[in-house]
């Protein structure tokens, strides 16, 4: 089964001929056939599009063998967030109002990866406007988790963790506003990278809030998520956000001896209200991370009690003004269409900016902002990187929180801090509930150091096989 | 989590910021938004708490300020694909809703 591969083994396998890239797409399509019924990840599969694709990357390899070079992802199937904007192909945010939208320009992002010759399988289920934790939200079906059809997968990048999981494709893209990317990878058992904030182009990327949506992915294991970040993360002209800091080789640095890093522990993360598992779990990773010669140290973060508050006054007032745009005029359906979540938070944020509401809420978060970076400033002092839980509890129930919507809000507590500040993040396996759920740890580390979440990450890949265990689908 | 049955916002106020935002509401979900945006603002409440007169706001994590490019043109959509998507149209133009 081809579909079961890593990134990098599939990159081997294609080079050595050992199997052509219709194979390694047509094994993705036969699974999607088999398990996608079950499991809801994918609004639009592509199939004679992504056929058609590899049949000419085929030829491609065939006739210039050292075509790698040029196009580092060749022949690879991938996922999209179906909040990617992709030329020809139908993008709908997981709304009613784009349901039939077909953008006639690609994100940028999906400008490199098209470029590196990466091959759109298809397009991924999401909750709709990547408002939700759950997946849930989605105006269209819910996605199930591929370890337990009862769960959710996590959200609101559902559909890109569950289709990966499930391998339906060798990697998805998604996008972290609040965690998005992270707990989705958490609930599946992969490696969910949320970007420096402005790392990687958000041009063409339907805009949720502005000032904290980060694009990344999810691959099988660290090394491919470095492999990728390679391709996508740089300056944009179209993206004003996007800073002209060098992107490093990060494959390279993956492998280099670490130096024994400063790994901090904030308390606040590890409090009561996380369950004792998840808590349990992170903490053996430390100890051995620590048995390697890194040194564990306990640190607390004072402003996280205010995170959540503050981003749900941020969020909500950034997407109410981005949300205005879709009037059914240029193009997608009237405001009639928007489900409830998104009126929520187009309304709540609609009243946090009105005038005389502005300073008591919009303007408070965004000084608590302020705070929650110092705070974080000040503790990198002291430490090299960050090692946190990254969801209060493991996943849970479809249906069990998405009528209480404050309930669905608090789940992100663990994971928001880092958006507010911009800071890089990067979730993998560490363990399974009693119940055989996946549990994953986030490491977070300085603007711009993604390369130290590669390095440790893909050390404790060496020493564990967490990332390895599939589902049974 | 404990709820507040305290209302922050009246009937009247869910009703004038739909109309703010251009969403259409029914009765029943006037109701349940009520409910749950007093919900939300009550928890938000927690921040009023917290002393900020002396920080200064951000709103941009990475440092950038104010960033220029060249005053040249570049490509941009056709006339064809900016219209693809509509549907309503006349001749090569958007039809709206006349505004008197």
């Amino acid at each position: 089964m081809l579909n079961q591969l890593t990134i990098i083994q599939a990159l081997k396998g294609l080079q050595e001929k050992k199997f052509s890239s219709q194979e390694l797409v047509k094994d993705c399509l036969k699974n999607i056939d088999r398990v996608d019924k079950k499991i809801g990840a994918f609004i639009t599969v592509s199939r004679s599009k992504s056929l058609e694709k590899a049949k000419k990357v085929d030829n491609l390899i065939k006739t210039n063998p050292s075509i790698f070079k040029e196009k580092p992802l060749l022949g690879i199937p991938m996922a999209l967030k179906d909040i990617y904007s992709t030329k020809g192909i139908k993008t709908t945010a997981g709304s009613k109002v784009l349901a039939d939208y077909i953008p006639p320009y690609d994100a940028t992002v999906v400008k490199r990866l098209k470029k590196a010759g990466a091959i759109i399988i298809g397009k991924t289920n999401l909750d709709a406007w990547a408002h939700g934790s759950s997946g849930e939200n989605s105006d269209f079906f819910p996605t199930h988790n591929p370890w337990n059809l009862k769960k959710v997968p996590g959200g609101s990048s559902s559909g890109s963790a569950a289709a990966l999981s499930s391998s339906q494709c060798l990697m998805s893209m998604g996008t972290d506003t609040g965690g998005s990317i992270r707990q989705p990878a958490s609930f599946c058992n992969l490696v969910g990278l949320k970007p420096t904030y402005g790392r990687v182009s958000r041009y063409g990327i339907i805009s949720m809030a502005s000032s904290l949506d980060s694009i990344g992915h999810f691959t099988k294991t660290v090394a491919d998520s470095a492999f990728v970040l390679q391709i996508t993360a740089g300056q944009d002209s179209l993206d004003a956000t996007t800073p002209n800091v060098t992107v490093p080789n990060y494959s390279n640095k993956l492998t280099k001896p670490n130096k024994e890093l400063k790994i901090g522990l904030p308390k606040e993360y590890f409090s009561e209200g996380v369950d004792s598992q998840m808590r349990k779990t992170v903490e053996i990773a430390a100890g051995l991370l620590e048995a390697q010669g890194h040194e564990i140290i306990n640190v607390s973060l004072k402003t996280t009690k205010y995170a959540c508050p503050a981003y749900y006054i941020i969020q909500p007032a950034e997407l109410s003004s981005n949300l205005a745009r879709f009037d059914g005029i240029r193009y997608g359906n009237s405001r009639s269409f928007f489900g409830d979540e998104a009126k929520r938070r187009i309304m709540l944020g609609t009243y946090t900016l009105s005038s005389g509401y502005y300073e008591a809420y919009y303007l408070k978060a965004m000084k608590l902002r302020s705070l929650i970076i110092s705070d974080f400033k000040k503790v990198f002092k002291e430490v090299d990187l960050l090692l946190a839980p990254v969801s209060p509890f493991p996943p849970f129930n479809l249906g069990e929180k998405v009528n209480d919507p404050l309930k669905m809000y608090l789940s992100d507590v663990l994971t928001i801090s880092v958006n507010l500040a911009g800071l890089p993040a990067m979730s993998l396996p560490c363990g399974f509930t009693n119940d055989n759920l996946p549990i994953g740890m986030q490491f977070i580390a300085l603007q711009f150091k993604e390369e130290v979440l590669f390095n440790v990450g893909h050390q404790y890949q060496q020493l564990t096989d967490w990332h390895k265990k599939r589902p049974n689908i | 989590m404990k709820k507040s049955n305290k209302k922050i916002l009246s009937e009247k106020q869910v009703l004038h910021i739909a109309k703010l935002a251009n969403l259409e509401l029914t009765s029943k979900e006037v109701l349940k938004f009520q409910s749950q945006l007093s919900e939300i603002l009550n928890y938000i409440k927690v921040l009023k708490r917290v002393e900020t007169n002396n920080i200064k706001p951000t709103s941009q994590v990475t440092g950038l300020k104010n960033v220029f490019r060249e005053d040249k043109i570049i490509s941009s959509l056709t006339q064809k694909y900016a219209l693809e998507n509509s549907k309503k149209k006349t001749k090569d133009y958007f039809k709206v809703k006349a505004i008197f």
